[in-house]
């Protein structure tokens, strides 16, 4: 064992910490959003999934490598998200699509 | 035969094959989760103003299998780590302490799903609705923990609502329809227990490939520890991945 190789491991348990420590912070900064009283409900729903993401870009960058990945791999992920887009637009427009009933 | 670029990496893709293998088959999970978030989004957006479930699944509970989950990301991250720095028994230590974290997080979900699964509502020919756990049910008799509503749509929203545990005795002839709040009883609960159910078999299937990679699977340590690195590493990523669903399902079915 060289100790190189322990302490490139140690740093890595450093920055782990750290984003375990940020991920837990913005779950619970998510989760007084839930109960804050803001008023406009679209207004907390936004904020949590904001919230969301963040901890999302969390994960991905940092736990999977993301921020430092190779091209091979981000082209994969732009056509994820283009038909993850197209997905999601094809639901949204299928709802505008909806004849309006008076309740 | 040997497999070509199971350590190496290719020199057109710059990675080994496992890897890009990996991303692709995330790929192809992202648009799965995506369609149910999709059909979660069009089923709420349709739903009649104040019809729409809230605050019926507990929140501190969902907080404490989203930090679970979380930290498992971290150790499964640590494990491979380990393996890279040439520190098996660490590796072993931590990935233990990951499937360790993964069935603590099945667990918390199966209590959760316990306490649906013997959560009843129950129509009176009176016309009342009774609401609340099951305690006992005989050929006479039903007995429920919980309360009486006038409407059914007074059980939607149950934010800051206080429990109610008053023992409720039904006569069996009395009962019109029960319930329990399972996959059937309204769009909500078929949603929460299709994209939970879907998110518990990830968490399973991701813990029979840690389990093989504790147990029998780390034999080819001792043969050849790069590959095993790399087989540590595209386990995680499939793991990170489940937990980004989460990261989104708690969210989502929890908060708001």
């Amino acid at each position: 064992m060289s100790d190189v190789d322990t302490s490139a491991f140690q740093q890595q348990v450093r920055r782990c910490g750290v984003i375990f420590a940020a991920v837990a912070c913005v779950t619970l900064l998510m989760v007084g959003t839930a109960y804050a009283p803001l008023g406009a409900e679209a207004l907390r729903i936004g904020l949590i999934l904001a919230a969301a993401a963040v901890n999302a870009s969390l994960v991905g960058g940092y736990l999977m490598h993301l921020f430092s990945e190779r091209r091979a791999i981000y082209a994969v992920l732009v056509f994820t998200a283009i038909f993850f887009v197209a997905l999601m637009g094809l639901s949204v427009w299928a709802q505008q699509d909806h004849p309006v009933v008076a309740r | 035969m040997d497999i070509p670029y199971t350590v190496q990496p290719r020199p057109d893709t710059g990675v080994y094959n496992a890897k890009v293998g990996m991303w692709l088959f995330l790929a192809s999970e992202v648009m799965l989760f995506g369609g149910l978030f999709s059909a979660y989004i069009m089923l709420r957006v349709a739903a009649p103003e104040g019809t729409w479930p809230h605050g019926w699944l507990s929140i501190p509970l969902g907080t404490l299998n989203t930090l679970i989950l979380a930290l498992s990301a971290v150790t499964v991250l640590l494990a491979w780590a380990a393996c890279k720095a040439r520190l098996f028994d660490r590796y072993k230590f931590l990935q233990g302490i990951t499937l360790l974290l993964g069935v603590i997080f099945l667990g918390i979900k199966g209590y959760e799903y316990h306490d649906k699964l013997t959560h009843y509502t129950a129509v009176l020919k009176d016309g009342r609705i009774a609401d609340g756990h099951l305690v006992s049910a005989t050929g006479s008799e039903v007995v429920l923990k919980g309360e009486f509503v006038a409407e059914r749509s007074d059980l939607a929203d149950r934010r800051g609502r206080a429990k109610s545990h008053e023992e409720i005795r039904i006569a069996r002839d009395q009962v019109q329809k029960m319930q329990r709040y399972g996959p059937a009883y309204n769009t909500y609960l078929a949603l929460y227990f299709t994209l939970t159910g879907l998110h518990g078999l990830h968490v399973i299937g991701g813990l029979v490939v840690f389990a093989f990679l504790w147990g029998p699977g780390s034999r080819l340590w001792r043969t050849d520890p790069d590959r095993f690195t790399n087989r540590v590493e595209v386990a995680g990523l499939f793991w990170h991945f489940v937990d980004l669903v989460w990261i989104f399902l708690f969210p989502v079915l929890y908060l708001t």
